[in-house]
C-alpha cells in the first residue's frame, strides 16, 4: 500500500473486501464475548443453588 | 508425561487448566492478528491478476481451515468418547462445535464476498462450495443433536455417530478443486513443497492461520469450562469449588 487512500478504496474492491473484514470481525468478537458470558451466568447459578440447599 | 496426561483428562483438573491456558493464547492470537493484519492488508503487494480483492485471502483460507481442521478435531474427540466413554472428549466435542460452524459460515460468507468480483457471480453449486455447505450443515445437525435428548450421555453418542459419517465429507471437500471443474481456483499454499504464492504474501497468511488457530483454542477452553461446568454441576468437587 502506497496511501490511505488506497488501502481504503482497494484498489476499487473495497466494497467486497471490507465487509468480508467487518464480518470476519464481528462473528469473531461474538464468539469471544459468548462464552464467558454463558460461564459467568452458570457459576451465579450453581452458586445460588448451593447456598439455597445449605442455610 | 503419561500420568500428567491421565490426570489433565479429570474433569476438575482440565477446568483449572482451562482457566490458567487461555488468557495466554488469547493474547498471542491478539498480537499475531495484528501481525497478520498488518502485512495482509498493508505491507502485501496486490495481486498480479487480482488486485487488491486477494487480500480476502487473509480470513478466507484460515477459516476454511479451521472449518476442516476444527471439524475432524470435534469428530475425533466425539469418536474416542463414543467409544471409550471419555466424559471429557465428549465435553471437547461439543465445546468446538459452535467455533467450527462460526468459521465454516466465515468461508463460505467471505468467499462469496470474494467470487462475485473475480467470477461475476455470489454462489455457484459446484463441488468446493456445495460440500462446504454441507459441512456447515453437519456441524449444526451435531449441535441440534447433542442438545436433543434430556440425557446428556445419549445426546454425545448419537451426535458422535454423526460426526464421525461426516468426516467423508472433509477428502470431498479438500480435493474437490482437483476432482471436479470448478471455478474455485485450485490450492495456494503445499505443506513441504514449492507454493504458488511470493513471501510478501505467504508469511501474512501464515501468521494469520496461526492466530486463527489460537483464537479457537482459546476460546474453545472458554466453551469448555462452561461444559465441564454444566455437566458436572451435581459432583463434590464443584460444591467445593464454589
Amino acid at each position: 500500500m502506497k496511501s490511505w487512500h488506497e488501502f481504503l478504496t482497494m484498489g476499487g474492491y473495497a466494497v467486497y473486501v471490507w465487509p468480508s473484514y467487518a464480518i470476519a470481525a464481528a462473528v469473531m468478537i461474538v464468539n469471544a464475548w459468548l462464552p464467558g458470558r454463558h460461564l459467568r451466568r452458570l457459576l451465579k447459578e450453581l452458586k445460588q443453588r448451593a447456598q439455597e440447599q445449605q442455610p | 508425561m503419561f500420568t500428567w496426561f491421565h490426570k489433565l483428562a479429570s474433569p476438575p483438573y482440565f477446568y483449572k487448566f482451562a482457566q490458567y491456558v487461555a488468557p495466554w493464547t488469547g493474547w498471542i492470537s491478539l498480537i499475531l492478528l495484528a501481525i497478520g493484519l498488518y502485512g495482509g492488508l498493508w505491507l502485501a503487494p496486490p495481486d498480479y491478476q487480482q488486485g487488491d480483492a486477494f487480500r480476502i485471502i487473509y480470513i478466507h483460507v484460515p477459516s476454511a481451515w479451521m472449518s476442516m481442521f476444527g471439524y475432524s478435531f470435534m469428530a475425533i474427540a466425539a469418536g474416542i468418547g463414543l467409544i471409550w466413554r471419555m466424559k471429557l472428549a465428549s465435553a471437547v466435542a461439543a465445546a468446538s462445535a459452535p467455533l467450527g460452524a462460526s468459521f465454516t459460515f466465515l468461508a463460505l460468507v467471505t468467499g462469496s464476498l470474494w467470487g462475485k468480483p473475480m467470477w461475476g457471480t455470489y454462489w455457484v453449486w459446484d463441488a468446493r462450495l456445495t460440500s462446504e455447505l454441507i459441512l456447515l450443515f453437519l456441524y449444526f445437525g451435531f449441535m441440534a443433536l447433542n442438545q436433543a435428548f434430556s440425557e446428556q450421555r445419549t445426546g454425545d453418542r448419537a451426535s458422535a455417530i454423526l460426526a464421525l459419517v461426516g468426516l467423508v465429507n472433509l477428502p470431498i471437500i479438500h480435493y474437490s478443486v482437483e476432482w471436479w471443474n470448478t471455478l474455485h481456483q485450485g490450492p495456494t499454499v503445499f505443506v513441504g513443497t514449492h507454493s504458488d504464492i511470493s513471501m510478501g504474501m505467504l508469511v501474512p497468511l501464515l501468521v494469520m492461520i496461526s492466530a486463527f488457530m489460537l483464537y479457537s483454542v482459546t476460546f474453545v477452553m472458554k466453551r469448555l469450562q462452561f461444559e465441564i461446568l454444566r455437566r458436572e454441576r451435581n459432583t463434590t468437587w464443584i460444591k467445593e469449588l464454589l
